[in-house]
Formats: C-alpha cells, sequence, structure tokens
C-alpha cells in the first residue's frame, strides 16, 4: 500500500502567542518548529497501515526550506520518502494553492520517487485541519481533484485485509458517524485515532541521512498568481490583513476559600448560576 | 443578497426525533443575519436550508412531483424523492425569531451524505430557473401564511453561511472545491464591502489567535466560529416562506455517507453540554475520576479533561476539550486540577462561567476563572458531592 501523508510545519506555541511588529505573523524567534498533533497521528496511522500490507509511506510539506526539519521527523517515524515544495520564507499560501501543490505530489508529477512515482497512492492522509490557520478544506479541495471520496475528522480507521475498502468514524455531537470509502481515498484524521510512537534510535540516523526531493513550490497568497488547478477558473484564497492576539479577559477571580470550607460558598454559586436548585 | 445557512438541529438524528436548532446554528444564523443587513441595495435575506429528517406521507407530499431531470441534478431513481422534509412549526418559529425570512426543507437525502449536502447548496445558488424546487402550496401551519412566494435570489452575490462544525466545515469545503471558490472557516465576523468583497474576521489556533482577512468572491462561503459569535435573536420576528424541496441527487454524491449509531458513554455530547466538570493532571489517576463523574451526573452535566489526562490512558481522547479535541461552549466549565496551557484554554474560552479548584493559585486556569477554590480537587470535591446530595435530600 502506497501512502501519502501530507504536514505542515507550524511553531511550537507555549504560554502565549506573540506577534511581529507589523502583525503578519507570529514571532518565532524563541519558538520551535513542529507538525500538528493530527498529523503526527496521520503518519502513525499510515505507518501502520504499511507495516500491515506493506508499501511505503511518501511523506509531503509546502513550507520554507527549514521545513525540511519536520519532514526528517517524520522519516525518522518510518516514512521512506519526503517531498518538501519549497516556498518563501514568511510567504503564506492558501488552501486552494497548497491543495494544488499537493495534487502534482499525488499525480507523481512533481518529485515523487521510488513506487510512488508517477502517482499510485491508494490512500492520502492529512490532519484534520492544520493547528495554525485552521482552514479545514485542504484535504477536500485535493479529493476532488483526485476525483477520489474524502472523510474528514476521522478518529477511527480500518482498512479491509484486501486493501480496497475502508471504513472511517468520528464523533459529531454525540453520535458516531461511520463512512464506507473505496481505496483510493483522502482521509483527514485527528488527534486520537492512535498514539504516535516516539522515533527509534535507526530511524532517527536513517532520517538524518535520507534524501529530500525538494520542488518548488507555488507562489503564495501574496503574489497572487497561486491557483486552484484543474478547474474552471483562478480562485484566490482568503488575504489575510493582519493577525491579532483576542484580549484575555481581565478579570479577577473570586476565591471562594481554601480546601473542603469552600464548599458551601461553591454550592452557593452553583446555585446563583442555575446549574443546582 | 440572500444569505443561505446551513441548520443543524439538536435531538433528532432520525427519523421522527424531535428536532431544535443546535446553539451552533443559531449562532451562524445571527453571523449572517448581520452579513445580510450589511449589504447594500435590496435587503438581504437569511433563507435556513434545513435537511431535516423524512416523515413520510404528511401534509402534502402528494403535491411533491417527480423532478426533471434538466435541473442539472441527475435522477437515481431515490425513493424517498416522494417523501416530504419534517419541518415543524416550533422549528420555523425559532428560525424566524432569529430573522430566517425562508426555510428550504430539503428531503430526499437519507441522512448525512457530505457531498450531495453541498451539491444541494450549489443548486440553492444557481440562479437558472428551476424546475425542482417547489415552493409550497399549502404553508397554512406557517406564521406568515399571507405572504405571497417570491422569486428566486438574484445571481451573484450570495453567500453560504455554516457553523463551524465537523459537518459544516466539511460541507462548505466540498461546495467550495465544486463550485472553485473560496471558503473561510471559523468566522467571527463577516462584512459585505460591496463589489464582491467581504471583509472577515476568523479564527486561528483555534482561536487564540484572529485573523482580519479579505474575501474575494461572487459568492462567500464562511463558517462561524462555535464558540465566539453569540446567539442573539433579531429584533423582530421574521415573516417565514417556507420551500419544501426536493433536489435528484447523483448517486456519485451519495457514496460517501454517514451511518449514524449512539457514541458510547451514553452518548452525552461534550460539545453540547450545559455543565462541563473537567479533570486534569491533578486528578493522578483513572479511578480519580470516579468523583468527578459523580458530581458531574449531580450537574446534569458531563465530565471532559486535558490532553495530559489522555496521554496517560486515564480517559479516551473523545473526553479531551482543547484545540485538538473539543471545543466545549457550556453554562459552567468546573476546571478541577487543570493548570489551563493554551491550547486548553482555546477549547474552553467559549465557557459562560468559570470555576477553577487547583492547588496552585497562580495556574493560568485559576487566573482566568470567575470564581477559584485553592485546594487539593481530592478533598474539594467529594465534599462537594456530599453538600449537593444533602441538600437534594435534606431528611435522609
Amino acid at each position: 500500500m502506497e501512502i501519502l501523508v501530507c504536514v505542515k510545519r507550524v511553531p511550537t506555541v507555549g504560554g502565549a502567542i506573540t506577534l511581529t511588529a507589523d502583525r503578519r505573523a507570529i514571532d518565532t524567534r524563541m519558538s520551535g518548529f513542529t507538525i500538528s498533533p493530527h498529523e503526527e497521528c496521520a503518519v502513525e496511522e499510515a505507518v501502520r497501515l504499511v507495516e500491515r500490507f506493506g508499501g511505503s509511506v511518501t511523506v509531503a510539506t509546502l513550507g520554507p526550506a527549514a521545513a525540511e526539519e519536520q519532514l526528517r521527523a517524520c522519516l525518522a517515524l518510518g516514512a521512506a520518502a519526503a517531498v518538501l515544495l519549497e516556498t518563501e520564507p514568511g510567504v503564506e499560501v492558501g488552501p486552494i494553492a497548497t491543495a494544488a501543490a499537493l495534487h502534482s505530489v499525488a499525480t507523481g508529477t512533481a518529485g515523487t520517487t521510488g513506487t510512488a512515482a508517477g502517482g499510485g497512492f491508494d490512500l492520502v492522509l492529512l490532519g484534520n485541519e492544520a493547528s495554525d490557520t485552521g482552514d479545514y478544506q485542504v484535504g477536500i479541495r485535493l479529493a476532488h481533484l483526485l476525483g477520489w471520496p474524502a472523510a474528514t475528522g476521522i478518529k477511527a480507521l480500518s482498512v479491509d485485509d484486501a486493501g480496497i475498502s475502508a471504513s472511517a468514524s468520528r464523533t459529531y455531537r454525540g453520535v458516531l458517524e461511520t463512512f464506507a470509502l473505496e481505496l483510493p481515498c483522502v482521509v483527514t484524521v485527528k488527534e486520537g485515532i492512535n498514539l504516535p510512537r516516539y522515533p527509534s534510535l535507526p530511524g532517527r540516523l536513517r532520517a538524518k541521512r535520507a534524501a529530500i526531493t525538494r520542488v518548488p513550490g507555488p507562489v503564495g497568497a501574496s503574489g497572487g498568481a497561486a491557483t486552484s488547478g484543474g478547474v474552471d477558473e483562478p480562485a484566490r484564497d482568503v488575504r489575510m490583513t493582519s493577525l491579532l492576539v483576542p484580549d484575555a479577559p481581565k478579570k479577577q477571580a473570586i476565591v471562594l476559600g481554601r480546601g473542603a470550607e469552600a464548599v458551601p460558598a461553591l454550592v452557593n454559586v452553583l446555585v446563583e448560576l442555575g446549574v443546582v436548585s | 443578497m440572500t444569505v443561505f445557512c446551513l441548520v443543524e438541529l439538536d435531538g433528532g438524528a432520525g427519523p421522527g426525533g424531535a428536532s431544535g436548532v443546535a446553539d451552533v446554528s443559531l449562532r451562524a444564523i445571527t453571523l449572517a443575519r448581520g452579513l445580510a443587513a450589511s449589504a447594500s441595495g435590496t435587503p438581504g435575506r437569511v433563507a435556513a436550508v434545513v435537511f431535516a429528517g423524512l416523515s413520510a406521507g404528511g401534509p402534502g407530499s402528494d403535491g411533491l412531483e417527480s423532478e426533471s431531470e434538466s435541473d442539472g441534478l441527475e435522477s437515481e431513481g431515490l425513493e424517498s424523492e416522494r417523501l416530504r422534509a419534517d419541518v415543524g412549526p416550533v422549528l420555523v418559529a425559532d428560525l424566524a425569531a432569529y430573522g430566517v425570512t425562508d426555510v428550504y426543507a430539503v428531503s430526499g437525502i437519507d441522512g448525512y451524505a457530505p457531498l450531495a449536502w453541498a451539491r444541494v447548496l450549489q443548486w440553492l445558488l444557481s440562479a437558472s430557473p428551476n424546475p425542482g424546487l417547489h415552493p409550497s402550496p399549502d404553508d397554512s401551519s406557517l406564521p406568515s401564511p399571507g405572504e405571497p412566494p417570491h422569486p428566486l435570489p438574484e445571481p451573484s452575490r450570495h453567500a453560504v453561511v455554516a457553523a463551524g462544525t465537523e459537518r459544516g466545515n466539511e460541507v462548505l469545503a466540498h461546495l467550495g472545491a465544486i463550485t472553485a471558490l473560496p471558503m473561510a472557516a471559523n468566522c467571527t465576523a463577516a462584512v459585505d464591502n460591496g463589489g464582491g468583497e467581504y471583509a472577515i474576521a476568523r479564527q486561528r489556533w483555534a482561536g487564540l489567535l484572529l485573523e482580519e482577512a479579505v474575501l474575494e468572491a461572487p459568492v462567500a462561503l464562511l463558517t462561524v466560529a462555535t464558540d465566539s459569535v453569540s446567539p442573539v435573536p433579531a429584533e423582530r420576528p421574521a415573516a417565514v416562506m417556507v420551500h419544501h424541496v426536493s433536489p435528484l441527487v447523483d448517486g456519485s454524491d451519495l457514496a460517501v455517507r454517514a451511518v449514524e449509531t449512539a457514541a458510547g458513554a451514553g452518548g452525552a455530547s461534550l460539545a453540547t453540554a450545559r455543565v462541563v466538570v473537567g479533570g486534569g493532571r491533578g486528578v493522578g489517576s483513572a479511578e480519580g475520576f470516579a468523583p468527578l463523574e459523580e458530581l458531574a451526573a449531580l450537574l446534569g452535566g458531563v465530565v471532559g479533561v486535558s490532553r495530559v489526562v489522555t496521554s496517560e490512558g486515564w480517559r479516551p481522547h473523545t473526553q479531551q476539550v482543547g484545540q485538538t479535541g473539543t471545543k466545549i461552549t457550556p453554562d459552567l466549565y468546573l476546571a478541577c486540577g487543570i493548570s489551563g496551557a493554551i491550547q486548553h484554554i482555546a477549547g474552553c474560552s467559549g465557557a459562560k462561567n468559570l470555576i477553577a479548584i487547583n492547588t496552585d493559585p497562580a495556574a493560568p486556569m485559576m487566573t482566568r476563572a470567575d470564581y477559584a477554590v485553592i485546594g487539593n480537587l481530592h478533598e474539594v470535591i467529594p465534599a462537594l458531592v456530599t453538600a449537593l446530595r444533602e441538600r437534594a435530600a435534606p431528611d435522609s
């Protein structure tokens, strides 16, 4: 089974988000980078499927040259090949253009090597949404470009022994929704679908030396030339003008007391709030 | 302009279930109403699109004839096409209170099929004469029986809005893909600047960051953050026209569809709970959650947890509150032993009231809370459970 996993380099967000002076990006001078938790699970899910069915995992990202770090982290977890769609540092590429660029990888027209050269993927996995921009659409747009079925927000994925169909489920407002899909298909997953492994030492050593295929990515949204590809007319992605950290409510918590002595006051508050009659 | 709003329902997951408009959809309609009002020119309309449970027969169902195939949606001989979407007067009144002027009650699609739902929205948007569209001739049960059917909206400058739920984001992403239109997820504000340009604000990092942006498109596709825009009824209820439509959908668009079963753990939904009792690292073990479960049951709520709790395997991931878990909007979030990492805050900042119990008074969750109890949750929660039990049954 040949599986493509798409990931994105995002800042590691710790205590608080600070912006650059022009308010168009997160100040990352003091932060590390990672991929989203959903995507860590997508890599893990792909590696498990390849352990069961054979084949290989190719990991792809669209980002600056530095995103090589995230590709190597995925290689250390068991991916066999990596493709970097390289963009200018600091330039954001929107979901329409991103899906079109990933489409070129999925069909093998951009930089795929090995058994998956020329496409030939059975499955494309992505995170449900990137933790930074949270566009919630790259997987579905990619599925439409490929003409494949898609399921999103998946928390459990099972592929039949023949490797021809999959059952994918998620919870929606307390109800379990299960989708049946024929392969090849696109599935976006969420944290909780599995517990990702830690990279092994041999895996890390292999990842350090592995070759990464680099291809030029699309021009960013600010360049205005990125298109959706394969559809009637070029569509423009949403154009960010500025970012804003919402004010945390500056309220002073009312301390009800210490330990069990606070319980009568706590009960009074619950009554006031109407959750206790 | 007409702003079409995909409306999700509470309760009635299957046929015959009692359905109300989901809170997330009331928030979406509130944003949609503001967007419609911001458009210059003709007064904007807000049209709710309801994929309702199906009821066989029903008054007026005989009026639905089989569609011709000239509507662009191929017939696949759906057996349910003669059924009528079950949109009750209570639902219509709820929508009217929020300023909805038109309700498109869609039948003929059994259950949730994301691409088929997107096709129906595309079809409603299309300006071409559409023989499949049936303004209902017998709307006698509706608040506005006297209003004549109005013509289909003009072709351009529409918007489609949905709640930023698993379904809303998914359906609008499909709609964006099949129409080659951009889609903006999890908006908190939207204004029509005219000329096909919309000023929007949307959430990044699950709401830890806001993006101000421009959306240029003949039709704006937006989902609305589930925890930011407050649901506000219109100043006065709108007169509602209900249109029963039964579009014929290509079978291939129904290939991916949800089979629904009750989720485990009682099926109570974290996303819709009015009270959430949260547990974090301070709970200390899987067994430590028993008093929190007991408290949640007493308060008519559910248990939610922080990421460390699921990483430790103490509770299933379905109970995780936060950026990569569930975003909650309860009336009360009672956070016990949770320090308050910002990814967790992103998931609970929509709570109306926040009470924190923590041994560390300087924990971020404690400083954000409305009320704080400084102490060990293993002392406070059992004492609270006892006090609530005594209060409920003072004689025993």
